[in-house]
């Protein structure tokens, strides 16, 4: 049962052969059972949440009664939300992000909370204050980050679905890492109000899944305008339509050979090609194109990303709410020093620094403006490709699960998002989907679409997925 | 070096802005409510809060922006301000820095010389920082984040003031036009209107400006005048020394009469402005413009215009009322219900109802006579039912009273007698109670017509009509 899909867990809850309480104390008790292995939720709800449960027996609708965890940088009233960070440790929002309040007015059973990068900030899940989130491939491998605790639970079954943020490949990568489905909507597409900022201007919340179609039906729910949100766009809504079956005659894939080339995994080089030949095999076609300044991402990202999370975690302070420091202070600046230098780990100091000083006068023009027209010329490249293809078609990591402590050195880490990156500072929709494993080892591809077309992503990936089972693979100690 | 110096003069004024909400938060923006009971969850900067720009803000500083005939740039932004202080919540306050939403205007002051231009540099919106009160605990700060998020919107000045007088005439202009505008209470105290002033001092006729002091937080137009003469004063100490004046921001001690240093330029934050990415860039576009042009009260110097125009008050009459928001909206409000002339209107509005508020120590704002009431009582004076020195008296019973000015005027009896039948027959009996005085007006004594004036008024008791009464006499005496 628990590698069901959304529509065949629905259609159980539909026939009662299975009551909503039932199913999510079967996903609750696996969060028991298998989170002390894994790391990944940093909150397991002690029972089934009263006002969910009553929620979802007056809802209709495929979501009602599905069980979900969120990402802890999404605010739950009342519950615990700490970033991954000690400066939140002790934090409870009086208030749901807009995310968790669409997701639980559509019926969808809260059972806990994920583990993740503090702040978002970091690709392996290694720098969580509560301790590194396992993949469940291999314990000893990171699930990827931030989001390796959402990715890690879905991997494992804890849950079918879960909310998960990207800002620079924090979906997409540990999807990868853990074998599953996960898409970054376009920017704009879900309101950020309640998910705490990393990087306003990139930062976006989306989902996990173990299907495309799983991934589609959430979105839908979770997407649209909110007008708590200025950057939240105002578009007519869409209804995710699953492809009833596979045909792909006349899409156009875009392909990038350089990056395909520079993966030195031949493994990963191999399951990729044979991923675009699938494509094609359903009537595809592959063009392709190219990102001419695509190599300069992942610099300007990281003078971009930190610049901005150094005024968004300037709130962290010690004078209102979070971590504020026991030693005795002389005066306010050291209250804020001490505060700021227990609360926060070493690689968020790390990019506050980074984004501090990237912004300090003398320096603005030549990194911060600088990085701002790089995203302009990488905006630029992607419509130019877009205006030969439907979607594109590239891979989301260099590597497989790398084993912890491998990148103890933070900027040796930065460098495995260059594939994830261009997309995130165009900020358009992508997704990674399971293809062809590596040596035991999950393998993701990357499909990214048009701004604002969440569809043809979706739609390509669940085609795909009915001719392969990849994403159905489970690692097999939680089977 | 000695010698004579220029004094050059630039003012920043943060204008608070009369809305219900803050700025980007929809919580209250009322004042003196107490302590931290108007703070939003984005204004104690919970995590995951995001603002959401209050459009009649920016309607505000667009109408502002128009009010002195400035450039409104199409696109406007906002940036990020960053610095730590408690009662800063985010750590960065919403400002504005490279497209700000009012571009170069100019307004016009009156100064000693004339009228003369001050061009105004930009405006731009922020937020307002929370409150730190120090004196109220021993060992404690105690912060109020009520005012954090209330709209302001800065104006800043060329350095183009040369005196302290000016830079107060600037103020005032400014006040004026932003309480004109009802974009701002104009509450001092409150402050609702505050100023920074940057005083410097250049060899006279020299191109170059000097080094420059920057006095904060001045909020009242006497200290503002005082402080700047204060600084003026010890710049030139410092110059006539041959030492140099120190970049620096100092405060006014208004009970020393002096400023003092707060903190150099070396201790000046570097803010790292950057634009705010929760705020996309906002299209200024002309229908709202079109809105806000025609929402816009018409100016003091419009009006000043027309009354002298259309409505042929003489100059200072009506400067006195179109430069005062209060008495121009009763003037024009009283105005077009009465077919009083509009000059009798103005002069007995600025000469005797002004001595009656002075009198009552009350102001226009909250008179107790209406406008209509008002009209009712010009009617009553323009008609010739009751002369000027009546119309005082009936004013000074409405007020009382609460009465209209025709009820008074009837249960009084303080009609004129304007009734022709009823002058003739009061005439023909003076002259004929008085025939030595006809006798002598016959003989050429002219004053003798004076006399039987005083005559009727006294038999009248001064109710009758004046010129009615000279007419009727003159015809009356030149037939016997």
């Amino acid at each position: 049962m628990i590698n069901l899909s959304i529509r065949e867990l629905n259609q159980l809850l539909a026939k009662k052969q299975i009551s909503t309480a039932e199913l999510s104390s079967v996903y609750l008790d696996r969060c028991r059972q298998f989170n002390p292995s894994l790391n990944a939720l940093l909150h397991i709800n002690n029972d089934i949440n009263p006002e969910d449960l009553l929620t979802a027996n007056q809802i209709d609708g495929l979501l009602s009664g599905i069980p979900i965890i969120h990402k802890d940088l999404f605010s739950t009233q009342g519950v615990t939300t700490t970033a991954g960070s000690k400066m939140l440790a002790d934090y409870a929002p009086p208030f749901d992000a807009t995310v968790v309040s669409r997701l639980s007015q559509a019926g969808m059973m809260s059972l806990g909370k994920a583990n993740m990068d503090e702040f978002a900030m970091g690709s392996s899940n290694e720098y969580s204050y509560f301790g590194a989130v396992k993949n469940p491939w291999d314990l000893k491998r990171v699930p990827g980050g931030s989001s390796g605790g959402s990715a890690a639970a879905v991997a494992a079954r804890l849950t079918p679905v879960a909310t998960a943020s990207d800002t620079g490949g924090s979906i997409r990568q540990p999807a990868a890492f853990c074998g599953i489905t996960g898409i970054k909507p376009s920017y704009g597409r879900v309101s950020r109000y309640g998910m705490i900022a990393f990087a306003s201007s990139l930062d976006q919340g989306g989902v996990m899944a173990v299907s495309a179609d799983d991934c589609g039906l959430v979105l839908e729910a979770m997407m649209g305008h909110d007008d708590k949100d200025s950057t939240s766009i105002k578009t007519e809504a869409w209804q995710w339509q699953a492809p009833q079956q596979p045909s792909m005659k006349g899409l156009k894939v875009g392909v990038i050979p350089g990056w395909v080339e520079q993966l030195k995994d031949d493994d990963i080089k191999r399951s990729t090609e044979q991923a675009l030949k699938t494509l094609t095999e359903q009537g595809a076609e592959l063009i392709e194109v190219d990102l001419p300044h695509a190599d300069l991402a992942v610099a300007a990202y990281y003078i971009l990303a930190p610049a901005e999370a150094s005024a968004n975690l300037a709130r962290f302070d010690g004078v209102r709410f979070g971590h504020q420091t026991s030693q005795q202070c002389d005066n306010i600046n050291a209250m804020y020093r001490k505060t700021r230098s227990e609360g926060f780990g070493d690689e968020v100091q790390r990019r506050i620094m980074l984004g501090t000083w990237a912004l300090s006068s003398g320096y603005y023009d030549d990194y911060y403006c600088k990085a701002q027209r790089i995203r302009r010329l990488i905006s630029e490249d992607f419509k130019q490709a877009f205006s030969q293809v439907d979607v594109m078609a590239v891979p989301v990591s260099p590597e497989v699960a790398f084993k912890q402590g491998d990148k103890s050195d933070g900027v040796n880490m930065y460098q495995a998002d260059q594939f994830t990156i261009p997309a995130s500072l165009a900020g358009l929709p992508c997704l990674s989907m399971p293809v062809q494993p590596a040596k035991g080892l999950p393998v993701g591809l990357q499909l990214i679409g048009p701004y604002f077309d969440e569809q043809v992503i979706l739609s390509t990936a669940a085609q795909f997925q009915m001719v392969t089972d990849f994403h159905k693979q489970m690692p097999e100690a939680f089977v | 070096m000695s010698g004579q110096w220029d004094v050059v003069i630039g003012l920043e004024i943060h204008v608070r802005l009369a809305l219900d909400s803050k700025l980007f938060s929809g919580a209250s923006a009322q004042y003196g409510a107490s302590p931290n009971s108007q703070v939003s969850f984005l204004d104690a900067a919970l995590p995951g809060t995001l603002p959401v720009v209050n459009e009649k803000a920016i309607d505000y500083a667009v109408r502002f922006g128009l009010s002195i005939d400035a450039e409104i740039p199409e696109v406007t932004r906002f940036a990020r301000k960053n610095y730590f202080y408690p009662d800063l919540p985010k750590g960065y306050q919403i400002s504005q820095m490279d497209d700000p939403i009012v571009g170069r205007g100019q307004i016009e002051i009156e100064t000693e010389q004339g009228t003369k231009t001050i061009n105004i540099t930009r405006a731009h919106l922020e937020e307002d920082a929370g409150k730190s009160i120090h004196d109220q605990y021993d060992d404690w700060t105690a912060i109020d984040l009520n005012r954090a998020g209330t709209a302001l919107i800065e104006v800043v000045s060329e350095p183009e003031m040369t005196s302290a007088k000016e830079a107060v005439a600037y103020m005032r202009a400014i006040y004026n036009r932003v309480t004109f505008l009802g974009i701002c209470d104009g509450n001092l105290q409150e402050g609702s209107f505050r100023c920074d002033a940057n005083v410097s001092l250049k060899p006279q006729g020299s191109e170059t400006l000097g080094t420059r002091a920057e006095i904060k937080n001045l909020n009242s137009f006497r200290f503002i005048e005082k402080a700047i003469n204060y600084e003026i004063k010890r710049q030139k100490k410092i110059l006539a020394q041959g030492e140099s004046v120190v970049q620096e921001t100092r405060l006014y001690d208004a009970d020393k009469d002096q400023t003092r240093t707060m903190r150099g330029k070396e201790d000046a934050n570097d803010y790292r402005y950057f634009p705010d990415p929760d705020l996309p860039a906002l299209n200024i576009i002309t229908d709202r413009l079109d809105r806000q042009r025609a929402a816009m009260p018409e100016l003091p110097e419009a009006k000043l215009n027309r009354y002298m125009e259309d409505w042929q008050l003489p100059e200072e009459n009506a400067r006195q009322i179109a430069y005062d928001v209060a008495m121009a909206k009763f003037f024009e409000a009283s105005q077009a219900q009465t077919k009083a002339k509009p000059a009798d209107n103005a002069k007995f509005l600025i000469t005797d109802f002004n001595a009656l508020l002075n009198e009552q120590d009350s102001d226009l704002a909250d008179s107790k006579i209406s406008p209509t009431d008002y009209a009712g009582l010009m009617d009553a004076m323009a008609s010739g039912e009751i002369s000027r020195k009546i119309a005082k008296q009936v004013l000074d019973k409405m007020w009382a009273s609460g009465e209209s000015a025709a009820t008074i005027i009837e249960q009084q009896g303080l009609a004129q007698i304007s009734d022709s039948d009823a002058l003739h027959k009061i005439i023909t009996r003076v002259i004929k109670d008085n025939p030595d005085q006809v006798e002598q007006f016959k003989a050429g004594n002219d004053k003798m017509f004076n006399y039987f004036i005083g005559q009727v008024m006294k038999q009248t008791k001064g109710q009758a009509n004046p010129a009615q009464t000279k007419q009727i006499l003159e015809e009356q005496l030149n037939n016997e």
